[in-house]
């Protein structure tokens, strides 16, 4: 805290007074650091600013209709109290948001809503119940002028004008600073359940997945883990195996849970011999991979990179004749998160040459500032794309108040 | 008479419609070009066909390259241009402008690859929305939005308008389906956002295109995700009262299940539909619902039967479960054809509020209410499980006065959507039609926000302008949009919408 204290740091607890302080930073030209609990600030880089602002004061949850799937809450509502009060009803977010904090050397629990939807890192389940994004129904903001907006609201379709809270959704508070956001929650599936293959190579692996995805059985989480990484699992099987794993989950009520893994074992029997979880061993499983368990003990850096599922294998093949990585395979094969060797750029060029050949992206999670200095934590943008978010920058935030530097050093 | 005005046309652009015509045919020399009088009359209104204005030529370009020529000779020459696809648009997206070109996608309309292992379709934009699901190398995936003119609607507008249907309650609206666009700005620059991965790098374009009306940019390629098909079924479930089948909807979505899609139709739609389509709908009902599960078997079993436990707390007076998939496919053609078949017996005025779940009740009683007094019948056929209502106000064009007393009925319904805690439009658009009731759900601050984006995008205001944002209420506009383009006849009178005068300002009738 005393970091903050040197800059000025401001916790506003009304939307009213948080507009305020945006005013009175527009008027003096005072570029601010927004963030919810800060258990991202290392991801990214440095912002320069002159204060921080802070939403951890504006918090609770202004409503909830768990029979219409809606939950409303101010943006510094810590996700600890929204996950509780969500499995008291059975109902949870769909998405699975990843939980970076681990990586990055802080506790889990305490990080907020609105840094969850503005950083909009889904985590397995998005291939199948959408992303971040796809579950925001409305946002309150305080934009680069001081003035409150809106966009959405907390219904379940809404084409009222421009969408401008799922625009809002992954901007990483450089746009506005939101104040409240309103999410579309879901039902706990009551049965979990998760294949595991062992021992296959990444491009049978890819396949096997990808070939999951194709089936009508509603597949919500196709994961694949290199043998190192497989050993760092809280289940002791999977973790004693010495092998790769992987792992394809389906979630529906018992008996359905049940004959959808019985067809997909049949489907995937050339990919040979099956272990099946049950609920609480799947639950464990998919937990540990929400909060990024497999990188949690070690700090070599680590990347994650979306590109397109079926030619992942090949991407990482490439990038392996060069450097010396360990890979998860998420989205089957659409997300991958990379650990590389300390390198000075952790990798980045090459990581990004490989990238513009196969489609995608990447940012890099983690790594020490001096690496972080030196390389492009977000994937830099093609010129006529970034040409337009230069323009949506300043449609918000005309002043460049918010987040200067943090996702781009010139920005 | 009607309530809805239409910016006045730029004399001077009018004037230099010739020219205008000779150099697109120049720029673009594989498009289509439609400058005769007769061609021009098909596009004069989309499907709000109350409000026509005849364009200053049609151009149906044959590539991107070709969308870039015409846009950046538009930009240039400031002419405004009217984006279009199949022109079902219900709330004036595409109505034309005097003083604009139509530009008409719908010669694009190649699928252009098919990628089963990752799941996505490539397609040009001016694509119907039912191709990509019939395109045969996609056998056994399907697209999930659906809207009910799925047969002619393209994938342009369907991304201009977030365009829904009946199965989005499981599978979203557009928006949740789109992966990427090629998009070429008003002043010609092509830009690629997204690809056969998921989520964007930095800024996410593709929600705020998706929903923007045509107003940022022209859509001409997109790709968007395929899903595996699974078997499903229905069951019909008929009421006594319309509050019964609205409270059963809440019910079985606060149940936990999720169906694929839950349909609602009350008795007037029932007997129109039932009509045109002999489906089974009970004619003995007040109100039906439509709900349909998919899965194995077995689970459709499961979850159908959970789904007639849940209605017999609403006292149903029928329940009948599809069995077979013809009969599944009848009660859907039933429910496609609703509006066509309603059309068919009565000009109508579609709403397209949303409200919350559980003022369901409330609305359908409102709804009546209202109609009552503004003395129309309605039909209601709706996505019931995502609270999107579509009352059908059935009216007499023909009767003079008749118009504009629909639309204060419909304004008030939409009003009290908002009220409920929902929305003016769930997937139809603002357009022309619901521009000047945005006040009702925004604040000056809220308009203005997103105002500057189309500014940034769009300075001169020329790609679609007059629709979403109100022109009327202007002092509230304190940006830098050049109102007096967007607004007022000599006078300073507001312009009436009336029919357009077929001699007006058409000078020059050859044919190129
Ligand atoms: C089951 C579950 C458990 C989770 N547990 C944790 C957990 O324990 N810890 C954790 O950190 N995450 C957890 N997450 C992930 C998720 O909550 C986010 O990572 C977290 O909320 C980040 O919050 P923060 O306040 O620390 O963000 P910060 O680091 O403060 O901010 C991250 C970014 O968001 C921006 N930002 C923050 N607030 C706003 C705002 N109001 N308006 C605009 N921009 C804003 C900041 O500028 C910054 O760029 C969990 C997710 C789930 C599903
Ligand atoms: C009988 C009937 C039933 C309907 N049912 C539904 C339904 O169930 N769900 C639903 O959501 N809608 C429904 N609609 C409304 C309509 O079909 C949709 O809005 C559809 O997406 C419009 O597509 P279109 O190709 O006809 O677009 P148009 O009507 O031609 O245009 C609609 C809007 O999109 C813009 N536009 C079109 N193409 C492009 C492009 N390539 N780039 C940029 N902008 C573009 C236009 O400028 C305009 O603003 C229905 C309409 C009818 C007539």
């Amino acid at each position: 805290m005393t970091a903050h204290m040197r800059l000025g740091f401001q916790a506003p607890e009304t939307e009213e007074e948080l507009s305020q302080l945006v005013v009175e930073a527009a008027e003096a030209r005072t570029p601010l650091e927004i963030m919810g609990k800060g258990t991202k600030r290392e991801l990214g880089h440095a912002v320069r600013a002159g204060a921080i602002v802070s939403t951890e004061n504006m918090k609770g949850i202004t409503l909830y209709e768990p029979t219409e799937l809606v939950m409303v809450a101010k943006a510094g509502t810590p996700i600890a109290e929204i996950e509780a009060a969500l499995a008291e009803n059975d109902q949870e977010l769909a998405c699975e948001p990843v939980d970076i904090a681990p990586v990055l050397g802080y506790g889990p629990g305490d990080g907020t809503v609105g840094g969850l939807v503005a950083t909009n890192i889904s985590g397995s389940r998005r291939i199948l119940k959408g992303a971040v994004r796809d579950h925001v129904l409305g946002i309150r903001a305080v934009n680069g002028r001081g003035e409150i907006i809106k966009s959405g609201g907390r219904v379940m379709k809404n084409v009222t004008g421009y969408d401008l809270a799922r625009t809002l959704v992954g901007s990483w508070g450089t746009l506005a600073v939101m104040s409240e956001v309103a999410l579309k929650v879901l039902p706990v599936q009551r049965e979990s359940r998760t294949l595991v293959f062992f021992g296959l190579t990444d491009f049978a692996a890819v396949e096997a997945l990808c070939l999951a995805m194709g089936t009508p059985y509603e597949v919500s989480g196709t994961l694949h883990l290199h043998a190192e990484l497989a050993a760092r699992v809280t289940d002791e099987e999977l973790a004693g195996n010495g092998a790769a794993v992987t792992a394809i989950r389906v979630e529906s009520f018992p008996a359905s849970a049940r004959y959808r893994t019985s067809r997909l074992r049949e489907a995937l029997l050339a990919y040979g011999p099956q272990l099946e979880l049950d609920s609480d061993r799947s639950r464990v499983f998919w937990r540990d991979v929400q909060s990024l368990k497999m990188f949690q003990d070690v700090k070599y850096p680590l990347w994650r990179v979306s590109t397109v599922p079926s030619r992942a294998a090949t991407l990482i093949g490439n990038l392996a004749r060069k450097i010396d990585v360990r890979v998860a395979y998420d989205w089957s094969g659409g997300l991958v998160w990379i650990e590389t060797p300390a390198l000075a750029d952790a990798a980045a060029v090459e990581i990004r040459r490989q990238l513009a050949e196969f489609g995608g992206h990447a940012t890099l999670i983690r790594a020490d500032s001096t690496i972080r200095n030196g390389t492009n934590v977000f994937q830099p943008l093609e010129p006529p794309h970034d040409a337009l978010a230069a323009k949506l920058k300043h449609a918000f935030d005309p002043l460049g108040l918010f987040n200067p530097g943090r996702l781009y050093r010139d920005r | 008479m009607s309530t809805v005005t239409l910016p006045d046309p730029d004399r001077v652009v009018l004037a230099r419609r010739n020219e205008v015509v000779k150099q697109l045919k120049k720029l673009a020399p594989q498009a289509v070009l439609i400058a005769d009088l007769e061609g021009r009359r098909t596009f004069e209104c989309d499907a709000l066909a109350a409000y026509r204005r005849l364009p200053l030529a049609v151009v149906l370009p044959a590539s991107t390259e070709e969308v870039s020529a015409i846009l950046r000779f538009c930009y240039e020459n400031h002419v405004k241009v009217v984006p279009r696809g199949a022109g079902t648009s219900l709330c004036g997206g595409a109505t034309p402008l005097e003083d604009s070109i139509v530009l008409c996608l719908s010669r694009m309309n190649k699928v252009l690859e098919i990628d089963a292992a990752n799941r996505v379709a490539r397609v040009e934009a001016g694509s119907t929305n039912i191709a990509i699901t019939q395109a045969r190398p996609a056998k056994g995936f399907f697209y999930a939005p659906d809207p009910s003119s799925q047969v002619a609607c393209t994938v342009g507008g369907n991304i201009a308008t977030n365009s829904g249907g009946a199965h989005c309650l499981k599978y979203g609206v557009t928006v949740n389906n789109l992966l990427a666009v090629r998009m070429v700005m008003m002043d010609g620059e092509i830009v690629d956002l997204g690809g056969s991965y998921l989520d964007a790098p930095n800024y996410d374009f593709l929600p705020l295109i998706t929903g923007s009306e045509g107003q940022l940019g022209v859509v001409t390629e997109a790709s968007v995700r395929l899903l595996a098909a699974p078997k499903r079924a229905p069951v019909l479930i008929g009421f006594d009262s319309a509050q019964a089948a609205a409270s059963c909807v809440a019910a079985i979505i606060a149940s936990g299940i999720v169906p694929v899609a839950i349909e609602f139709m009350d008795r007037p739609a029932i007997h129109v539909c039932e009509h045109f389509v002999p489906a089974g709908y009970p004619l003995d009902a007040e109100a039906a619902l439509i709900v349909e599960v998919e899965g194995s078997e077995d689970e459709i079993e499961y979850l159908l039967e959970k789904i007639e436990d849940i209605a017999q707390d609403y006292n149903p007076i029928s329940a009948r479960r599809s069995q077979s998939a013809e009969e599944s496919a009848l009660i859907w053609k039933g429910r496609k054809a609703a509006f066509g078949a309603i059309g068919q017996i009565s000009d109508y005025m579609c709403m397209d509020g949303v409200i919350p779940l559980s003022a369901l009740p409330a609305a359908l009683e409102g709804v009546s209410l209202i109609c009552r007094k503004y003395r129309f019948d309605v039909a209601n056929i709706f996505h019931a499980g995502d609270g999107n209502l579509h009352p059908l106000i059935l009216y007499d064009a023909n009767d003079p006065g008749q118009l504009e007393r629909v639309e204060l009925c419909g304004a008030e319904i939409l009003k009290l959507c908002v009220e409920l805690g929902g929305c003016l439009t769930g997937e139809h658009g603002v357009g022309i039609e619901k521009r000047e009731l945005m006040y009702e759900q925004f604040t000056d601050e809220d308009i203005d926000q997103q105002v500057r984006i189309k500014e940034e995008l769009d300075p001169a205001w020329l790609l679609n302008p007059g629709k979403v944002f109100p022109i009327l209420g202007r002092d509230a506009l304190k940006l830098t949009i050049d109102l007096t383009r967007l607004d007022a006849g000599p006078d300073g009178a507001p312009p009436q919408g009336e029919l357009v005068d077929e001699g007006a300002y058409i000078e020059g009738e050859e044919t190129l």
